[in-house]
């Protein structure tokens, strides 16, 4: 029995009537729970449109400040937010633009020691962290617990998403087993970023995100989507499981979280 | 021989390893996944595989930013 508000008709009759969504998929993005890594570039469209389309109950973790040069992309900051927690920032927003959503801002840092705990009340991950540990950090938890995870990252002009059902498709690790270097990344503060770029990755991400609490459509799973904003090009890598992949391959060497040296203080 | 990296077609002597083409492109392969004819290769094989003619590479950076 689908029990929704006329209000509730009303706001969603766009997915309504569209039949691979329908009241009962409606109803299932209402009962569904999303974390994401991060309130920045990626979280902002992806949180976004996941408060629009009724997401139950999003968690967002963000343990940073609004700053001036954040508003270029991250949409969900306005210029009353600087230095203000961007988790609390995230929560007003998404909470006045679809009250039926519970938004949980978590203003800590993700570590080792806290996120199986915290992950563990989702259904799916979406990560559009800043930095290289909390990605892998947050890949391995999600491999461990079971977790589905939409990876996103951007840089510059470029962005990379894949969507990772763990025991089933390639995780992160499978295509880059390692972190690069500290002295080879780029400092955050340098690099740049186009504004809008995060906002076409965060959007696909979002969209994957819907796509798999829905069970509709095919999944960027065992494919890694490359998009240069420069030159408006889409690619498609196909990974394959790496039998050797250091947490879900089939001799696992990574039996606990790890906290890798962080490189990248400065927000994305 | 000819083999194609990220769409652009370049020339390699035979014997080249992934490890020597990313050394000759100057790209440090300690933040690079590469995949070759569709199928992404370990790092740790960087150095034994040789190139063969035609060969599709896709180079491909770690991307880490949000």
């Amino acid at each position: 029995m689908l029990e929704f508000t006329e209000e509730q008709i009303n706001r969603y009759s766009r997915h309504i009537i569209l039949s691979e969504v329908g009241g009962k998929g409606q109803q299932k993005l209402l009962n569904s729970k999303v974390f994401l890594v991060g309130a920045g570039g990626l979280g902002s469209p992806a949180a976004y449109y996941l408060a629009a389309v009724g997401i139950g109950k999003i968690g967002i973790a963000d343990n940073d400040v609004v700053d001036f040069s954040n508003l270029q992309r991250q949409i969900l900051h306005s210029t009353k937010d600087v230095n203000y927690s961007k988790a609390l920032s995230a929560k007003e927003t998404l909470e006045s633009l679809n009250p039926d959503v519970e938004v949980v801002p978590y203003i800590e840092r993700l570590t080792s020691e806290n996120i199986i705990d915290i992950i563990k009340d989702y259904d799916v991950i979406l990560d559009g962290s800043d930095n290289f540990p909390t990605r892998y950090l947050v890949n391995d938890a999600c491999v461990l617990t079971g977790k589905p995870l939409s990876h996103g990252s951007i840089f510059r002009f470029e962005g990379q998403v894949t969507t990772i059902l763990p025991g089933k498709s390639p995780c992160y690790r499978c295509i880059f087993e390692v972190p690069p270097p500290p002295e080879l990344v780029p400092s955050c503060q340098e690099a740049g970023v186009l504004g809008v770029l995060p906002g076409v990755i965060g959007s696909i991400q979002a969209t994957e995100v819907i796509k798999l609490i829905l069970g509709k459509g095919k999944l960027l799973s065992g494919e890694l989507l490359l998009y240069d904003s420069l030159g408006m090009d889409f690619k498609k890598l196909t990974l394959r499981r790496n039998p050797g992949c250091p947490i879900c391959g089939e001799n696992p060497t990574i039996k606990k979280l790890i906290d890798y040296e962080q490189f990248c203080q400065v927000s994305f | 021989m000819l083999i194609t990296v990220n769409d652009e077609q370049k020339e390699c002597s035979p014997g080249t390893s992934i490890a020597d083409l990313l050394e000759n492109l100057g790209i440090d392969k300690r933040y690079v996944a590469v995949e070759r004819n569709h199928k992404i290769i370990p790092r740790t094989q960087f150095s034994e595989i040789q190139l063969l003619e035609s060969d599709n590479l896709e180079i491909v950076t770690f991307v880490g930013g949000g």
